[in-house]
């Protein structure tokens, strides 16, 4: 009987979360966000639904109830912090908080059927971070002052990261975190956002060729330091950003290929000068001559990539945890084995449609800062996860990142859920600007109709004159 | 600066930004589903992958069938519970079918995606479910034919070699034969002996993974390209054999020495006249050559689903005459193997069009509906339409006034090419060789031979095809 409910429930999870990608997209269509307001409450519905029929799905599979309490506390957290959010910031983006949740949720999944002790844990550190995040957008609006720190982000962002270098840990070969009263942190996450602020910060008025030098220094640094570290993946986020923001800083397509040069000599010189670069590139290119050494990991997504089709074994029902560390870098191969390729399609499209939304808010700002900043975390954002799904489907050679929202891992999460908060913070920026710019507008436009009667009274005086002639 | 632009709200490097990831993303969303569903069998079946195990403890393993529906592998429960492959017709097919212990060969190895997957329907499966047993996989029906299995089994006797027989028009494969052979019912108890048994190669299926010089058989190529480089004057080619060519101080003799007096190009053929061919070969342009060798996939990948091995030829742009000589007569360091001759010699019989070789025809799930049907697919026109008459006309002349006469005056016609290919020329031992297809006018059939050390091919092998080809069109 089960096998009805479990075989059956695979096509309805694919179909609803179709449909709430299709949502996440329809959105677009409308540019007020008031005229929005049902499809945000058809995303919540769905991804109600979704989340209760993956873990109906898991509770016939497993045979265990236990399950449905887990569900239970992660459904209240979600829908919380979806009706919250809107509750405090009416005028916030819903699109971003309703994704936001859609990947919290998928996360929750897949990870309690990884690991459910790790799946807890996750759920602790989420339901805290949203807290955080709840007063975020508060202090984005509010304090001015944040323009002015830009100096003070690129000290705390090397510092941070030099720590690490010095005191942190080794996790498998990359020296990226430490612990402080036993909590773990990777400071590397938290740097990427004190990091976007730093350049906003130092573009936003000027961008003549020194600004962009020194900026470039600095976030050379940075860099610097995550590749002796070892963190590739963050190094190169880290650079993709520095150059795509100073090019839109500048409009300047010329800072655009300089950059690909840059980064093109560097990834040569990476490329010779270290052996974890080229035993990288090299299980990339060839996965398969070391399956059971450098290309074993990737192998393993492949099969879990491979085996699950479009509409996945289900839960419960692959064998994805054969996959190294599938919890925080491979998760992606996760859920296309056991939820199905076009789910992990949907998915995608989702975290695009989180992208878009940050570009169309970084476009609506007016306030150059502001601007760069949903700008560069949007790029972030989307690097990243580029670099995951792009990494574990051998797309592009592997760089060990985290799959933003979804993949284990506490600094990743907080990091996330911090930058989404921002943006919605930028959101009412926005509004602000916007009610701004409209009474602006009406005085132009009132100033304007005041000229324009002047002049038909002028016209009228003139003729008057030459009648009188 | 005008203040309106800002209200247009569209800054164009972010919008740039924008675009660029969304490609990237759409790229990457089509390489994810383009693998995922082109590479399904390859990565289920690569034995590092551990899916297979979790599939074979779910369903019990598919049952291969004959294309008459005789069973050629399935899987009992004997009284302990405990599964068994069993092969019915034992040594018969044993490289064709191959095994599924210790690795897996053959169709076992080439359908094991279908037979440890099941697509029984859902209310099929959850009665298993209720009953406690596994669910039945999909069978697997091949293009192998039973009768033609056994008459070249049978013809190869004693002999080592291996003998191919295929469809020249679809590319099905219906025997396929390698001996030394051995039973995979008995596979557990003889696979240490078998792994050890460095000498013999027991477990090498000699259809598509040995190599053999060709010898005469390559005649087929040599003149294929003389006749692209002389394509007006190669009708008016004469030679004066007196039993051996002579280049410098190098010779190759006809064999056994005899000699063919005055030669055209059909009776070159038709008589395999070593020192004919030798003198076409030192005047073939070496560049050319290549072009036609990469044509007729040597040195190359196969479009071949079981393993084989590549055939390897080794023309240079400067190969020496010494070294033309004895690769126009398909000796020398070239190696070949048998299902590539069957390929060139399907694809003169098809008028030049090669078709993809197939063994699966079709899946069927555990109530018999098909879940995947087979067709065949035309690989590449590898010669001419023009070039494929002009070579099957040699090989019919072959037939008929030269080295394979043991398949003249048959209620069918038949086109073909001998080989007695040397492999030590201190004793002159040779393997016999035949390959050609039947009948001339429109061809059904197409066989190759290979007898290790038996002699001649026309001695040797010719009688084998003649075996298969009266089984076949008795009917």
């Amino acid at each position: 009987m089960e096998l009805y409910i479990t075989e059956i429930s695979k096509y309805v999870i694919t179909l609803l979360m179709a449909l709430y990608a299709y949502e996440s997209f329809a959105v677009f269509r409308f540019q007020e966000e008031e005229k929005r307001g049902g499809i945000y409450t058809r995303q919540n519905f769905l991804m109600l639904l979704i989340h209760f029929s993956c873990f109906m799905a898991i509770c016939f599979e497993t045979e265990d109830i236990s399950y449905l309490f887990f569900y239970i506390f992660q459904q209240v957290v979600l829908f919380a912090t979806a009706v919250l959010f809107h509750m405090i910031y009416p005028k916030a983006n819903r699109l971003v908080i309703n994704n936001m949740c859609m990947l919290l949720s998928i996360g929750f999944v897949i990870l309690t059927r990884l690991s459910y002790e790790k799946a807890v844990k996750q759920f602790v550190i989420v339901a805290v971070s949203i807290a955080v995040a709840m007063i975020i957008p508060f202090f984005i609006h509010k304090l001015k002052f944040l323009k002015s720190l830009t100096w003070a982000y690129a000290l705390t962002g090397i510092a941070a990261l030099a720590v690490v270098l010095v005191l942190g840990a080794y996790t498998y070969g990359s020296k990226i975190s430490y612990s402080i009263g036993g909590i773990t942190f990777q400071p590397s996450e938290f740097v990427k956002i004190i990091f976007v602020f730093f350049i906003a910060g130092a573009l936003h008025e000027s961008t003549t060729f020194f600004d962009v030098f020194t900026t470039a220094a600095v976030a050379g640094v940075h860099v610097i330091i995550l590749v002796i570290s070892k963190d590739l993946g963050s190094a190169l986020i880290f650079f993709v950003v520095y150059v795509l923001m100073v090019f839109v800083a500048t409009k300047n397509p010329l800072y655009l290929l300089a950059g690909a040069i840059g980064g093109s000599g560097a990834a040569v010189i990476a490329y010779q000068a270290f052996r974890h670069v080229q035993i990288r590139v090299q299980a990339w290119r060839d996965p398969w001559s070391e399956i059971d050494s450098a290309g074993y990991q990737i192998t393993q997504s492949l099969f879990a990539i491979g085996s699950g089709g479009w509409f996945g074994m289900g839960l419960f029902e692959g064998t994805p945890d054969a996959i190294p560390f599938v919890e925080v870098d491979f998760i992606f191969s996760a859920i296309a084995e056991e939820m199905g390729i076009l789910f992990a399609m949907c998915m995608i499209l989702v975290c695009i449609s989180c992208f878009i939304m940050f570009m169309d808010i970084s476009m609506k700002l007016n306030d150059n800062f502001y601007r760069l900043i949903a700008f560069g975390l949007g790029v972030t954002y989307i690097f990243q996860v580029f670099l995951t799904i792009g990494g574990g489907s051998k797309f592009i050679p592997l760089t060990g990142v985290t799959l933003p929202l979804i993949s284990y891992g506490g600094s990743s999460v907080l990091t996330t859920l911090i930058m989404f908060s921002i943006i919605e913070g930028l959101c009412m920026v926005k509004q602000d600007e916007a009610r701004e710019g409209a009474r602006g507008e009406k005085k132009r436009v009132r100033n304007q109709r005041i000229r324009s009667r002047k002049a038909v009274d002028k016209k009228a005086e003139d003729r008057n004159e030459s009648e009188n002639e | 600066m005008n203040k309106r632009p800002a209200k247009k709200k569209k800054n164009m490097p972010i919008m740039a930004v924008t675009y660029l990831f969304v490609a990237v993303f759409l790229g990457m969303m089509g390489y994810i589903c383009h693998y995922s569903a082109t590479h399904k069998q390859e990565l289920i079946n690569n034995s590092y992958n551990g899916r297979q195990q979790m599939l074979t403890a779910k369903n019990t393993r598919g049952t291969i069938y004959a294309d008459g529906g005789e069973i050629l592998a399935q899987t009992v429960t004997d009284g302990e519970g405990k599964e068994i492959r069993s092969y019915p017709y034992g040594t018969l097919f044993s490289h064709a079918v191959g095994y599924a212990t210790h690795g897996r060969a053959g169709v076992e190895a080439l359908g094991n995606y279908y037979l440890i997957h099941s697509n029984a329907p859902l209310s099929e499966k959850v009665a298993n479910d209720m009953e406690g047993v596994k669910y039945l996989g999909d069978d697997v029906y091949t293009t192998l034919n039973v009768k033609l299995q056994e008459v070249a089994e049978r013809a190869l006797g004693i002999y080592r070699g291996a003998i191919i027989v295929s469809e020249p028009s679809t590319g099905k494969i219906l025997a396929m034969v390698s001996k030394p052979d051995y039973d995979p019912n008995n596979i557990e108890e003889i696979w240490d002996e078998l792994v050890e048994d460095k000498e013999s190669g027991i477990l090498l299926n000699r259809a598509t993974q040995g190599l053999y010089p060709p010898g005469s058989t390559f005649k087929i190529v040599t003149a294929l390209e003389y006749m692209r480089e002389n394509p007006e004057s190669y009708q008016n080619y004469s030679f004066l054999c007196g039993g051996s060519f002579v280049d410098g101080a190098d010779r190759i003799n006809c064999y056994h020495g005899q000699s063919h007096g005055s030669v055209d190009f059909a009776r070159s053929f038709a008589k395999s006249c070593n020192a004919s061919f030798a003198n076409m070969g030192v005047k073939l342009d070496r560049s050319k050559f290549r072009d036609t060798l990469s044509d007729l996939l040597f040195n190359q990948e196969l479009p071949l689903d079981v393993s084989y091995n590549k055939s390897r030829i080794d023309v240079k742009e400067d190969s020496p005459n010494v070294d033309m000589m004895q690769i126009a007569i398909g000796q020398g360091t070239t190696g070949m193997t048998p299902v590539h001759l069957n390929m060139i010699t399907n694809a003169v019989a098809n008028g030049g069009m090669l078709m993809k070789p197939y063994i699966l025809d079709h899946v069927e799930n555990s109530m018999g509906t098909v879940v995947e049907q087979f067709s065949p697919s035309s690989y590449k026109k590898i010669i001419s339409e023009g070039e494929a008459e002009a070579l099957a006309g040699l090989m019919h002349g072959v037939v008929e006034e030269g080295t394979a006469s043991k398949l003249k005056g048959l209620s069918y016609t038949a086109a073909g090419k001998t080989g007695s290919a040397e492999y030590n020329t201190v004793k002159g031992d040779s393997h016999a060789w035949f390959t050609g297809f039947a009948p001339v006018e429109d061809p059904k059939i197409s066989v190759t031979i290979i007898i290790e050390g038996a002699g001649s091919g026309g001695d040797f092998a010719v009688p084998i095809a003649k075996r298969i080809f009266d089984a076949y069109f008795e009917g």
